[in-house]
């Protein structure tokens, strides 16, 4: 294997130099599986994908296109950010045949599915959530992600209307900017109900940790806070500890109203089937996949649960003419001007960045009235 | 502004409420090892049987509405675990180690596989006992809420330490673990009460995990554990093989489990994954201020694989 690499990254450096149009190298393998209907699409998972969460949301996503003509689908859960899901990418690739492959975990982009790509300059990759750079990553690699900000912006507004304590609590797993933004856009949300709110962020530090997530939810309501949303990859837990005590839930990923029942605001959710949807159509058609796949609320990226009884008639008015505003494309999460937490101006007044903005997706600061800090 | 947070008095409540919430699964494990191990056994295998455990109580209250039936069938779980382990064992040449990390794989793909459709019901959670009802303030309520496997796992510990000392059979289990010829001189079958030690040790651990996904945090999922069932092993050797060191041991992992999220949740918020690794430096140091140049071990069983 390490004679054959070189030749594999100098065969695909020349592709990429002249564009990569898709296939033209003749086919080693015999395989141009992208011209052709007959499609195996492989997709990865963190954890297990009935977990109330983040694969969970995944698995819904791969479900519709299973159904569609001519897809065979395979799966493996529970797969580790480690060595582990180059192995299994190998085996899809090498033994079911997979030329499509959704490695759907943040920690699988790099160095796990960049090294994968190098390798197998042929298949297609692309991964969820990764910041996929022309010129610096393979052109067989993509990210797609939804712009699930605006969700927890929502969520924000219906936890300002919800508050009594005037502060809301957040159980965020690792300090990465798409879990930062949340955070930040979750209490933007609500400071545009009442500007002193603020929201304590609480990292576990891992994606999937129960029992330090409910300690977080605790030291959360401990502390005063009545609304509780989070970033872990199985909210059920949160969820689960925050409606015990007595607080109010915002969802994340999926729709747990089932669990907090009259304590559940909202929720921000995925709407993978689309997404997926799109790729699969472009792949069976010999089009383009996209490398860099992006889309919101109005582009049926992300879709918001129910509005639960707690939530005032006042919020909802609200919450909905928010939602208008999102859904016709002129509304702006991050309006300048912001400060972080730490009082420097991060965003200067004038400056609105449009929810596609490239700037928002390397967010390290909280802004300010997050009481947290990222290291 | 209405304050109702209590300010840096969360952080010695919660590791108070993280002590007597987090321990209980360390306390079930660690003692069940402590009688496996008092009869010159080790059992690795418990982080399986939890997961297992946690896996069977959480489907049997889900199915019979009743979590008390599903702790009831954790244990007979539990106990079948150990004594697979135990029958194993038995045969010479056997590696209690080896089939130990064995059984664990075991334990955790079987309940991974039976578990899968478990994931998404909801179950009726194990009853706690409000005990904080004197004070007015809700934090220290919901830190008084505790559950009644606490309390059965602190009169265990009490019940084993005594027995260990003074009952026919504490005496029997010991002889067993400290040295195997002076039991057969005895009279004594050390395999057969190797066998009973490795099931209660195993019935034991799944009553931890009974309280993880009945109780705390109260859900079934593949990452329940998150390796609780392998530190409480640990915690045997860091107890010195005495169950209430056992205990206290335990609600030293707890409270310093909490440690990390309540300071997040007061301000302090640099470094926290340096306070998540607070249990692990507060081992090191304990174990490094209680070692000795000229003793190895006090306490330890003289059979145990572990020590010869």
């Amino acid at each position: 294997m390490t004679k054959l690499l070189p030749m594999n990254r100098r065969n695909f450096l020349q592709a990429s130099a002249a564009g990569l149009a898709a296939g033209t190298v003749p086919g080693l393998f015999g395989s141009q599986a992208m011209a052709q209907t007959a499609l195996t699409v492989g997709f990865i998972y963190v954890g297990p994908k009935d977990d109330y969460g983040y694969n969970q949301a995944h698995a819904e996503g791969a479900a519709v296109i299973k159904k569609m003509p001519g897809i065979t689908l395979v799966e493996e859960e529970n797969v580790p950010e480690t060595v582990d899901v180059q192995k299994t990418m190998e085996s899809m690739i090498n033994l079911d045949g997979a030329t499509l492959l959704f490695p759907t975990s943040f920690g699988y982009f790099d160095p796990h599915m960049l090294a994968m790509a190098a390798k197998y300059p042929k298949i297609q990759f692309r991964h969820c959530g990764g910041l996929w750079t022309e010129g610096k990553h393979p052109a067989n690699t993509g990210s797609y992600f939804g712009y699930i900000g605006q969700g927890q912006y929502l969520n924000g507004i219906a936890a300002g209307y919800a508050t009594k304590s005037k502060k809301i609590g957040f159980v965020a797993a690792k300090p990465i900017p798409q879990v930062v933004q949340n955070i930040n856009s979750f209490l933007l949300g609500a400071r545009s109900v009442d500007p002193t709110i603020t929201c304590q962020v609480i990292f576990t530090g891992e994606w999937s940790l129960a029992v330090k997530e409910a300690e977080a939810t605790n030291a959360l309501i401990d502390q005063g806070a009545d609304v509780v949303t989070c970033h872990v990859d199985s909210p059920k837990v949160v969820v689960e500890t925050a409606a015990g005590r007595g607080a109010f839930v915002c969802g994340y990923h999926a729709n747990q109203s089932a669990l907090a029942k009259d304590k559940y605001l909202t929720g921000a959710e995925w709407a993978w089937g689309n997404v997926y949807t799109n790729f699969i159509k472009a792949a069976q058609s010999g089009g383009k996949l996209g490398n860099f796949v992006r889309g919101g609320l109005k582009d049926g990226f992300v879709k918001m649960s129910p509005l639960g009884p707690a939530v005032s008639a006042e919020g909802r008015k609200k919450f909905e003419a928010t939602l208008a505003e999102i859904m016709s494309g002129k509304f702006s999460v991050f309006k300048g001007p912001i400060k972080d937490n730490k009082g420097n101006v991060v965003v200067t007044a004038g400056t609105a960045f449009a929810e596609d903005a490239i700037e928002l997706e390397s967010m390290g600061y909280l802004v300010e009235g997050v009481v947290g800090s990222t290291s | 502004m209405e304050d109702t947070g209590i300010g840096l008095w969360g952080v010695p409540l919660a590791i108070f409420a993280g002590a007597i919430r987090v321990s209980t699964p360390f306390i079930f494990v660690s003692l069940g090892e402590t009688i496996t191990e008092r009869s010159g056994r080790i059992n690795l295998g418990l982080e399986g049987t939890l997961v297992f455990g946690a896996m069977t109580a959480y489907a049997v209250a889900v199915m019979t509405g009743s979590p008390t039936l599903g702790v009831l069938a954790a244990m007979a779980t539990g106990a079948i675990f150990g004594t697979i382990h135990g029958w194993i064992c038995k045969w010479p040449k056997v590696n209690d180690i080896a089939i130990g990390i064995a059984m664990m794989q075991f334990g955790l793909g079987l309940a991974f596989f039976l578990g899968k459709s478990f994931i998404q019901p909801v179950a009726p959670k194990l009853p706690s006992i409000p005990l904080g009802g004197w004070s007015a303030v809700p934090q220290v309520q919901a830190a008084l809420n505790i559950n009644v496997l606490f309390f059965i796992g602190a009169a265990l510990a009490l019940f084993l330490w005594w027995a260990f000392r003074n009952t026919r059979i504490g005496l029997t289990l010991r002889v067993v673990g400290d040295s195997t010829d002076a039991a057969r001189a005895m009279g004594i079958s050390p395999d057969r009460v190797r066998l009973l030690a490795t099931a209660a040790g195993g019935s034991l651990a799944a009553i931890g995990g009974a309280y993880l996904s009945l109780y705390y945090p109260g859900s079934w999922n593949e990452g329940i554990s998150s390796g609780q069932g392998l530190m409480a092993v640990a915690l045997v050797i860091f107890a010195r093989w005495n169950p209430i060191g056992c205990f206290l041991a335990a609600l030293l992992f707890g409270g310093a489990g909490a440690l990390g999220p309540a300071l997040q949740s007061v301000g302090v918020t640099q470094g926290y994954y340096l306070f998540y690794a607070a249990p692990y430096v507060l081992t090191l140091i304990i174990l490094i201020a209680t070692s000795s140049p000229t003793r190895s071990l006090a306490g330890a069983p003289g059979a145990l694989s572990l020590t010869k």
